[in-house]
């Protein structure tokens, strides 16, 4: 009899363990505050629904007159976290993305709302992916300490630039011009622009060297951006963020600063011969911003 | 009596001027109009924020060269709309007193505003609001250049022309639309001159050539003609504007004098959890205007006034939200030169027991957001006179109260367009300010198809 118990408790237990996983998806957390989907609902209403749509699926009444195309939630695949790539990002990532908006694109920084307010939009946008009731993200990865600037590291950044072929979409000075840039689709067959580093603007997921080492590592789900946490250790990941901060030459920066002082672009790694546009690539993720 | 009711109906209505709420921004950016307007046209902090940085979003998508080259920034805004009113004490020449309740009511039109709003270059922001009264006749309302972020500061922001005084409290967002509760009562209020008092009153002959009037009717929700230093933090929770203005209340021509006027203003805002945002602040205007104009042939001759006189506004104000509910406290303290109140030349003697008015205003407003389509709008307001203008007058003569409840619907809420169904009362009483020095009521009845595109 207690057997029997102890085994309807367990299968209880077990029936009732997606319904934690709804109930988490409920809700989002961040640092102190909790944020709720049924007052994100209202507004998100309020403030997305014109580009994202009713069902999170990007079908917004707006969404054929913008470029990029709205994120679609229902996917569950996102672009700026600070987890490993596949996994889902974190409530705090949502948060951000949300707080920061997306530079070049539609999506405006909401930071204007109050903390709460971005909360519960991040419960709300949760509830659109299955996926946030049956997974729970992965950790964020480490950023390790930024080594001093020196000309050096630029050197090898400049190098692994060349050796991971960075350069076939963002072009040989990052104008977001390589062989492959016009050929490049998301997951959702749309085309998709690679960064201009020469515009100096803010990347779409931050906009310090932290920020710009967790892009490469991470990359970019969703986008043909991949991850490079596999190819790259952490001290040549900051070596290539070393040198991508010299493509943004209109841009103050110390990186700019130690080129300049070292005798400027001439010295480091020669580029190496462009190729005829490569076909997209098949990796595709869920697209949109 | 019907050219009369007519001519009733004309002053009330010619006097609406229609708020501002701009979908050429929305269609611009994709945003619906709940994303800047809590219920259009009252904004959010949000759209607070899109306006302090100069109608841009800060993605580097704001300046016109990435818009589509067909895009044309206008919006325009009408309200069709039926109405009632009654004038408890309207002077005429049927009555045997003089003065009787009348009423009327039907079918009309408010003005027009054409709002051109946007971007001319990253960082150099324009609005152009060319505005006809019910009758078809144009002026403009608002034309203005802001040289935005300047230092690359959001703290240093140039504006320049024609604008709306930076009143987060503001007339031009104001909810409610008929005659009675389409405006600030605090911002328009002017003491009532006693006339039992002016019979005796004999104003003193100017230099030849030379006479006295008052030259403006100041409302600090009128737009004005000048240039504003304004500045905010990221967010818009810390705000400052101060502006130097030509004394013409807006006027254009330069119609009165050489004189110039100062509004300065400050508010903070801070978070309060799931409360909202809450914001408090304060203004203080400094104004002077003509008592004495040269003439030619007895008439004025525009922009010689002389013998200015000072008035003032100040005021605290404060924006609570509680979820849904909200309130607009405002408590406001004014005053001006008797002779601006009377017409007297400057240079005149004021005989005894005439000092210069002052009054307090205290107003509340209440919005309940049930929904972004949804608002239920009220609003108490009152002004009491602290020192009038002859001492031998009522002490509560000119004091005034007013009440206005309504409500919008937004059957629909785009990117695209705006439409409201607007239902409003409100009523004013003012004390002893009818011609037979008793009290008037007016009420206003307001059922509106309030559009914009």
């Amino acid at each position: 009899m207690k057997n029997l118990a102890l085994r309807l408790v367990i299968v209880a237990t077990t029936a009732l363990l997606p319904l934690t996983g709804i109930v988490y998806a409920q809700e989002s957390h961040i640092g102190n505050l909790t944020g709720h989907a049924k007052t994100g609902k209202e507004l998100y209403g309020r403030f997305c629904v014109g580009c994202h749509g009713p069902r999170g699926d990007a079908n917004g009444e707006n969404a054929p007159y913008i470029d990029p195309k709205p994120r679609d939630f229902t996917a569950g695949t996102f672009k700026c976290r600070s987890t490993p790539t596949g996994s889902l990002p974190t409530d705090q990532d949502l948060y951000n993305a949300i707080d920061r908006g997306f530079n070049t694109t539609a999506m405006p920084s909401w930071d204007p709302l109050t903390p709460q307010t971005r909360a519960d939009l991040v419960a709300y946008i949760k509830t659109f992916s299955p996926r946030f009731a049956k997974e729970k993200p992965d950790p964020p990865i480490n950023i390790p300490s930024e080594p001093p600037v020196d000309i050096a590291s630029i050197k090898r950044g400049s190098e692994l630039f060349q050796k991971l072929e960075c350069w076939k979409c963002h072009g040989q000075e990052g104008r977001g011009d390589g062989p492959s840039a016009a050929t490049l689709t998301d997951s959702k067959d749309q085309p998709i622009h690679p960064y201009d580093f020469s515009s100096g603007s803010r990347f779409k997921c931050g906009e310090t060297n932290a920020d710009l080492y967790r892009i490469f590592m991470t990359g970019l789900d969703g986008t043909p951006m991949p991850s490079f946490a596999d190819n790259v250790k952490p001290n040549e990941a900051w070596d290539l963020v070393h040198f991508l901060r010299t493509l943004q030459v209109g841009r103050p920066s110390p990186e700019n600063n130690v080129l300049k002082a070292a005798g400027g672009r001439s010295i480091l790694a020669p580029a190496t011969e462009q190729q005829p546009p490569a076909a997209a690539p098949e990796k595709k993720g869920s697209g949109g911003n | 009596m019907p050219a009369l009711v007519l001519v009733f109906v004309l002053v009330v209505l010619g006097n609406i001027e229609p708020a501002h709420a701009i979908p050429a921004f929305a269609r611009k950016y994709g945003l619906p109009c709940s994303a800047c307007h809590e219920a259009w046209p009252k904004l959010n902090n949000f759209g607070q924020v899109f306006k302090d940085n100069g109608y841009q979003l800060g993605n580097d998508r704001d300046a016109p060269i990435y818009q589509q080259p067909s895009y044309w920034p206008i919006a325009f805004r009408i309200t069709p709309n039926w109405h009632r009113e009654h004038d408890s004490a309207l002077p005429n020449d049927q009555s045997p007193t003089g003065v009787s309740g009348v009423s009327t009511q039907g079918f009309d039109l408010s003005g027009m505003d054409i709002l051109a709003g946007g971007t001319l270059h990253k960082n150099i922001t324009f609005l152009l609001v060319p505005s006809a009264d019910n009758q078809g006749s144009f002026h403009f309302e608002a034309a203005w250049v802001r040289f935005d972020n300047l230092l690359k500061s959001r703290w240093l922001n140039v504006k320049f022309g024609k604008f709306e005084l930076d009143n987060v409290i503001s007339e031009k967002r104001i909810l409610t639309l008929s005659q009675n509760g389409g405006l600030y009562q605090a911002y328009h209020y002017l003491p009532f001159v006693d006339p039992t008092q002016t019979g005796s009153l004999v104003l003193p002959a100017g230099a030849p050539g030379e006479i006295g009037v008052r030259s403006t009717a100041f409302g600090l929700g009128d737009n004005q003609l000048g240039l504003e230093v304004s500045g905010h933090s990221r967010n818009s929770y810390t705000r400052y504007s101060a502006a130097l203005l030509s004394s013409t209340d807006g006027d254009v021509g330069l119609p009165t004098s050489r004189g110039y006027d100062t509004y300065l203003t400050f508010s903070q805002a801070f978070n309060a959890g799931s409360l909202g945002l809450q914001r408090g602040g304060a203004f203080a205007y400094f104004g002077q205007s003509p008592t004495r104009f040269l003439t030619q042939s007895g008439n004025i001759v525009p922009g010689t006034g002389f013998g200015n006189r000072n008035f003032y506004r100040v005021g605290v104000y404060g924006l609570i939200y509680f979820k849904k509910l909200d309130f607009m406290p405002m408590f406001t303290h004014a005053g001006e030169d008797a002779r601006l109140t009377l017409g007297f030349p400057s240079d005149g003697i004021l005989p005894t027991g005439i000092h210069n008015p002052t009054w307090n205003g205290t107003m509340v407003e209440a919005h309940y957001t049930a929904t972004p389509q949804f608002i239920v709008v009220g609003r108490y307001e009152n002004i009491r006179i602290s020192q009038q203008l002859f001492t031998a007058s009522p002490t509560d003569l000119g004091n005034l109260n007013s009440y206005t409840i309504g409500y919008r619907y937004y059957p629909f809420m785009t990117s695209r367009a705006g439409f409201a169904i607007h239902n409003e009362y409100s009523r004013v009483r003012s004390v002893r300010t009818s011609s037979l020095a008793t009290n008037e009521t007016t009420d206003s009845v307001f059922i509106g198809m309030d559009f914009i595109f």
